[in-house]
């Protein structure tokens, strides 16, 4: 029987970074779908990096700004007692920098999908930005933030690159499933590799499905 | 509607808004400058028209509050809306104002009631709503989403909705181009209904002479931004010169030459007619034209139709 632990810490980990990516992502997403700002670009890029930057690149990095030994690392180890290197903790931080577009890109095109007409209608009702945000804007753009929220969560499960470079492979604290399978190829144990994949492939089948099933045509039929 | 509303434009006593703007705007001809300078008198009923791209629909949002233009000045029972050179400019929720879009931007998630319900201000007596639905015969649409509902019927929705605050100042942005004519002269007896009823000061924006004939009691007349012309609607859109006895309002729909005559049909309301017409008179004219069907010393027979 394989270890249920890295499963276990698999879907901790992607709950919590799904949960704090959609609050941290609609204000994000408001800001890039509505700002003129000339730093918008800038931002844009930042947000997109992910997409294209191999995993093990923002977890080197990360590696290097938390290492405890100096700068910010030091500072959060001897004032917060916060060590996000080699900690669970740590790991959903990188798993929330690196699945930052996959929430922040459909919430921002939802909202700029919509009519400038309906948060006009809303303020000429004497209705603030953030009642507007959240009852009429957020309300009519359900389907992006269903796709925000489950490419998240799949993008968390199959997390790996920046995993291992910032978490390393601590049972119970960082070993996640996508590593532990790594772990049984190496040590050749191909029966609990399979089990582990297996597992992961109903997974995040049945996610995908469910949604598509729930969502109609809303769904992108590209997942990117 | 009274000629005292209108003479009070006319001899500038006390107006509900005076407004005096200046916005250059890229149009679809090139860049221009709207610079309109204007008194509304409370209770009138003003249609602005004009080419498209004349700058009507942004005359509407600086007043709505929706932009805010390079310089100018807006009162309002008053109150100062903006003023550029002492640098206030209210936001549109702090305006008193309804206002009907073009895509009638009704809120998608919310019923009919909702959208109604969600437009009372903070401690607003909810009894307004009810009025409204059963003004705008909406009662057996209440618990209807909106994309569930026809044009017509979502346009009602708009309006009520734009109303519920009890605004001095509705505004609409052509919201009756999208719709048919049948549709079309309901809403325009509910807009009438409602004008009257809650004593609105309504500006309208519309292309269609026979809407405004029927429903405003002053019209302003835009080109290039700039104000050309004002009046009252049968004056402005009988040219002023022409003592017809009968007149119409149409358009060219076609020009066909036969032999020395030409044959013009226009389109008058719904009905298609042809007129003749000698070379002097098509000179210039081409389908689309909008043309004024008058004839003198004519006695139209009038009979009443079964």
């Amino acid at each position: 029987m394989p270890d249920w632990d890295p499963l276990q810490l698999t879907l901790r980990l992607a709950c919590m970074t799904t949960l704090l990516l959609g609050v941290i992502s609609i204000p994000l997403a408001y800001w890039l779908a509505y700002s003129q700002a000339r730093l918008k670009p800038v931002v844009e890029a930042i947000v997109s990096l992910p997409l294209v930057l191999p995993p093990t690149v923002l977890g080197f990095y990360l590696l290097l700004i938390f290492s405890p030994a100096k700068g910010l690392g030091q500072w959060l180890d001897h004032w917060l007692g916060l060590r996000l290197v080699f900690s669970f903790e740590g790991l959903v931080l990188a798993s929330v920098l690196s699945s930052l577009p996959f929430m922040v890109h459909p919430i921002q095109a939802g909202l700029a999908n919509l009519s400038p007409s309906l948060s006009e209608a809303a303020y000429v009702l004497g209705k603030s930005k953030t009642t507007t945000l959240f009852k009429v804007l957020l309300p009519n753009i359900k389907p992006s933030l269903l796709t925000g929220l489950v490419l998240t969560f799949a993008h968390t499960i199959g997390e790996f690159g920046v995993v291992l470079m910032i978490g390393g492979n601590i049972p119970g604290e960082t070993r996640v499933a996508a590593i532990a399978l790594y772990d049984e190829v190496e040590a050749l144990r191909y029966d609990l590799a399979h089990t582990y994949s297996l597992i992961l492939v109903a997974l995040s089948f049945t996610i995908l499905l469910s949604v598509y099933l729930l969502n109609g045509n809303h769904f992108p039929r590209r997942l990117s | 509607m009274s000629q005292a509303v209108i003479n009070q434009v006319v001899m500038g006593q006390a107006p509900l808004i005076t407004l005096n703007l200046h916005q250059p705007l890229l149009s679809a001809s090139g860049k221009m400058a709207l610079q309109v300078k204007l008194d509304i008198a409370s209770g009138s009923f003003l249609t602005l028209y004009g080419p498209s791209g004349a700058g009507k629909t942004s005359l509407l949002r600086i007043l709505a509050g929706l932009m805010t233009p390079e310089q100018g000045e807006i009162v309002v029972d008053g109150q100062v809306w903006l003023d550029t050179d002492r640098g206030i400019n209210l936001p549109p929720q702090q305006r008193s104002t309804g206002f009907l879009f073009q895509d009638y931007a009704l809120f998608s998630n919310m019923t009919v009631k909702e959208n109604l319900s969600f437009a009372l201000k903070k401690g607003q007596n909810k009894t307004i709503v009810r009025e409204l639905i059963e003004l705008m015969e909406l009662g057996a649409l209440r618990d209807r989403k909106p994309s569930s509902l026809s044009g017509g019927q979502q346009q009602r929705v708009a309006l009520a909705r734009a109303l519920v605050q009890q605004p001095k100042l509705l505004m609409l942005d052509e919201p009756l181009s999208a719709l048919d004519s049948t549709m079309r002269q309901k809403l325009q007896q509910h807009l009438l209904a409602v004008h009257r009823a809650y004593g609105l000061t309504t500006i309208l924006v519309s292309h269609d002479a026979a809407e405004i004939l029927r429903l405003s009691n002053w019209v302003v007349e835009l080109e290039q931004g700039q104000v050309i012309g004002q009046g009252r609607p049968k004056d402005i859109f009988s040219h002023r010169s022409v003592s017809g006895k009968f007149q119409f309002i149409g358009e060219v729909v076609e020009i066909t030459q036969e032999g020395f005559i030409f044959i013009v049909a226009i389109l008058i309301g719904q009905e298609l007619t042809r007129v003749v017409a000698d070379q002097a008179e098509v000179e210039g004219l081409v389908a689309g034209d909008r043309v004024l069907v008058a004839s003198k010393a004519f006695n139209p027979i009038i009979q009443k139709l079964p």
